[in-house]
């Protein structure tokens, strides 16, 4: 993985020395807070429900064994001995004290580790596939581009003060699974007629307004990736509202004046910088690329792997194919029942890294969907690995099951949420208990977001549910149908929201209406696509009041 | 008032900025005498007039006011300011760097507004060469820290047109 040099250290180092003189100006009085606020923001850190917030960056997912232990210490240290991970490779403590984070950003410096511009509005960690390198369907490695992107993204003098967040995803394989269709920017790596460049998407995201990204570029060679980023952020930067939070994403801009007009505008502008400084050279992209080299495997044959049942479903649910043979990819999941989905704590990292150390190189990926992913596991030690995993309760064999849920904080933590979201996963994970049922079902992505800012992606779950407030009670919408991937759309609502103690019994009718309903080897999805959603609108729905009646119900009550 | 930083140490302002107020239009307003900032309304109304009778002249840019519109009029300013109504509009960093990397300007660039010690740094990189530091504000801190909080940046920009990575050895 990469390592830093001497700018890159100068420069994580220069930063947690301007944030100590910054929070010291502020905690004089010499800084409003209403001037702080950005700066802290920048550097990862809310204020929150019960404390701040710290959110620390995982670019693109990597870490090695020592920055999971560094992140162990700071958790135990300064926190409450546990984190979660985002749906966004980052890692946020929820408990820091804000006169601490100055000494937390110096510990993460120690191993090239930072929270810069993990917030705020601003150009954000850049995202990419959890299994980058490894993956069988992989066209071209994206993690030396998505470090080039970290480097040129990193206090960008023009692009500090943006009119709202800026997302960029990088996807290197067939299947897209970095949710490019849904970012500021989404770039599809591909090669055409040799030549390896990008399909540059623009626009898409969730939030209040999900949009699906739309294509600006159909090839854009590798060497000018900067330099069109700079075109778009500039059109950007100049041209996005700023009279409104809710409307001033760049999808906005690309609705309002239309994918069209906005390529135009891109495409003007890029003509200036094109060719320019800023244009890629070979001896770059070779230099981060070397950092990115296979890890020396051995030469395997197929292992025997043990017949144990239990053994068995975790291969088949949390082993991922490899392009090594005799390798695979392994995802810790961080979803077991009654957790909150994503937490971790600093023995399970302490466990992690060892884990990675003794089998895989000494490098752990986070996925977006809130999982650590050990690359690079022989399978004759898929075994051992499965029995210290187990213990360490990182073990469920849920991955891409309907308990695997993907979810944000929610109305526990965050101070933007509507409804809590991690008592509804953990009732949701609490019905599904029985690992039999949960196998039958089959694949399944249930996503929950407390509001609509949509951290927990729920418009791209197949089902979705999403935390509102209507006259100050936590009700929950239901969509259905949501994907990501290539295919990627949002999903439908299903009708009116519900109490969060009605929302084991949705799901359960949800299920109950697929399960009676499919054709053999047909997934969730498959099932939806063929039927249609009122089929699961009349069982959700039956029975219940409606309109007068319901308002009747609640009068007598 | 605000305090002028420029050449990174205290200036003294001789220029004043023309406020167009009520009753007033861009095409009745009198033009005063002196080192005046105009309103690009202004400027734009009353162009030969401003220059039968100005010699130095200056030009205030709010943020959604287009560069383009005056690229041909550039040779005319001895400084532009560029108005930054709140610190968090970050509109007038890409209007510095068109005018600075596109339309080559050489005359004095200035950051108006509500600036503050810890955007500098930044706005020193995209081409700023005088700064209204907001009155209140240290201004002796500002001069000796606020330029400098990192000794290099990967990006090309305005100050520095090499990215570091053509730059590495």
């Amino acid at each position: 993985m990469y390592k830093y040099d001497a700018i890159d250290r100068q420069l994580v180092n220069e930063r947690v020395e301007q944030f100590r003189d910054q929070v010291s100006r502020w905690q004089s009085g010499e800084m409003t807070n209403d001037e702080f606020r950005p700066l802290r923001l920048q550097n990862g850190l809310y204020v929150q429900r019960h404390a701040p917030m710290f959110r620390i960056a995982v670019p693109y997912g990597m870490l090695s064994s020592a920055q999971m232990r560094k992140l162990a210490f700071i958790a135990q240290k300064y926190d409450r001995g546990y984190g979660h991970f985002t749906t966004r490779h980052n890692l946020q403590l929820n408990w820091p004290k804000i006169e601490d984070v100055p000494d937390m950003l110096a510990h993460l410096s120690e191993v090239e580790m930072h929270a810069i511009q993990t917030s705020g509005n601003c150009i954000r960690n850049v995202t990419t596939d959890p299994f980058a390198g490894v993956a069988a369907d992989e066209i071209i490695d994206p993690r030396p581009l998505a470090e080039i992107l970290r480097q040129w993204s990193t206090f960008h003098p023009e692009f500090a003060f943006l009119p709202r967040k800026f997302k960029i995803a990088i996807s290197g394989t067939e299947e897209d699974r970095a949710v490019t269709w849904f970012h500021d920017i989404g770039l599809h790596l591909k090669v055409v007629e040799g030549q390896i460049g990008f399909t540059v998407i623009v626009g898409g995201g969730l939030g209040r307004t999900p949009i699906r990204g739309q294509i600006v570029r159909e090839f854009l060679p590798w060497q000018d990736i900067l330099s069109y980023c700079e075109a778009i952020l500039r059109v950007y930067n100049r041209f996005g509202r700023r009279d409104n939070a809710y409307k001033a994403r760049i999808k906005i801009l690309v609705q309002a004046l239309g994918a069209e007009e906005f390529t135009r505008l891109v495409e003007a502008e890029w003509v200036h910088g094109k060719g320019g400084p800023a244009t890629l050279t070979q001896a770059e992209y070779d230099r981060v690329a070397a950092h990115f080299t296979a890890p020396a495997y051995e030469t395997l044959g197929a292992g025997e792997p043990p017949a144990e049942r239990a053994f068995a479903r975790w291969v088949e649910r949390n082993t991922h194919a490899h392009k090594v043979p005799g390798y695979t990819a392994v995802t810790l999941s961080l979803k077991k029942h009654g957790i909150a989905p994503g937490d971790i704590t600093s023995e399970q990292m302490d466990l992690v890294a060892d884990l990675a150390d003794q089998y895989s190189f000494g490098e752990l990926r986070v996925s977006h969907e809130q999982n650590i992913i050990l690359a690079d596991v022989k399978q004759s030690d898929l075994y051992e690995v499965w029995q210290k995993a187990k213990a360490a309760g990182l073990a469920t064999p849920n991955i891409g099951l309907l308990t695997g849920i993907i979810c944000c904080p929610g109305g526990d933590f965050c101070d933007l949420a509507n409804a809590k979201s991690i008592p509804i996963a953990n009732a949701i994970q609490a019905r599904f208990d029985d690992l039999d049922y949960l196998f039958d079902i089959g694949e399944i992505d249930l996503n929950i977001s407390g509001c609509m800012n949509a951290c927990g992606h729920h418009h791209v779950g197949h089902i979705g549910v999403l935390g509102v407030d209507k006259n100050n009670d936590e009700f929950y919408q239901v969509t259905l149908g949501g994907r990501q991937g290539n295919e990627a759309k949002l999903g439908k609502v299903i009708g009116p929201s519900f109490a969060a103690d009605e929302m084991p019994d949705v799901v359960e009718k949800i299920i109950k209406v697929y399960l009676e309903s499919r054709h053999d080897d047909e997934r969730f999805l498959d099932t939806f696509d063929r039927i249609g959603i009122d089929p699961f609108k009349n069982r959700v729905y039956e029975g219940r009041a409606h309109g007068k009646a319901k308002a009747a119900q609640k009068e007598a009550v | 008032m605000a305090q002028l930083i420029k050449n990174g140490a205290v200036a003294v302002d001789t220029w004043k900025t023309l406020n167009i107020n009520e009753g007033e239009t861009p095409e009745n307003i009198a033009l005063p005498e002196g080192d005046i900032i105009f309103p690009l309304a202004v400027w734009q109304a009353r162009k030969a007039e401003i220059v039968s009778c100005h010699k130095r002249i200056g030009l205030l840019l709010k943020p959604e006011e287009r560069v383009e519109d005056i690229a041909a009029d550039l040779d005319y300013f001895i400084v532009i300011a560029i108005d930054f109504p709140k610190f968090v509009d970050g509109r007038g960093y890409s209007t510095a760097s068109l005018l600075r990397q596109r339309y080559k300007y050489q005359g004095e660039l200035r950051a108006v507004g509500d600036v503050l010690h810890d955007q500098l740094f930044y706005m020193q990189r995209v081409g700023f060469d005088s700064y209204a530091l907001n009155d209140g504000k240290n201004l002796t801190y500002a001069i000796a820290a606020g330029f400098s909080p990192f000794g290099d940046a990967y990006q090309a920009s305005t100050s520095q047109p090499q990215p570091h990575f053509r730059r590495r050895a």
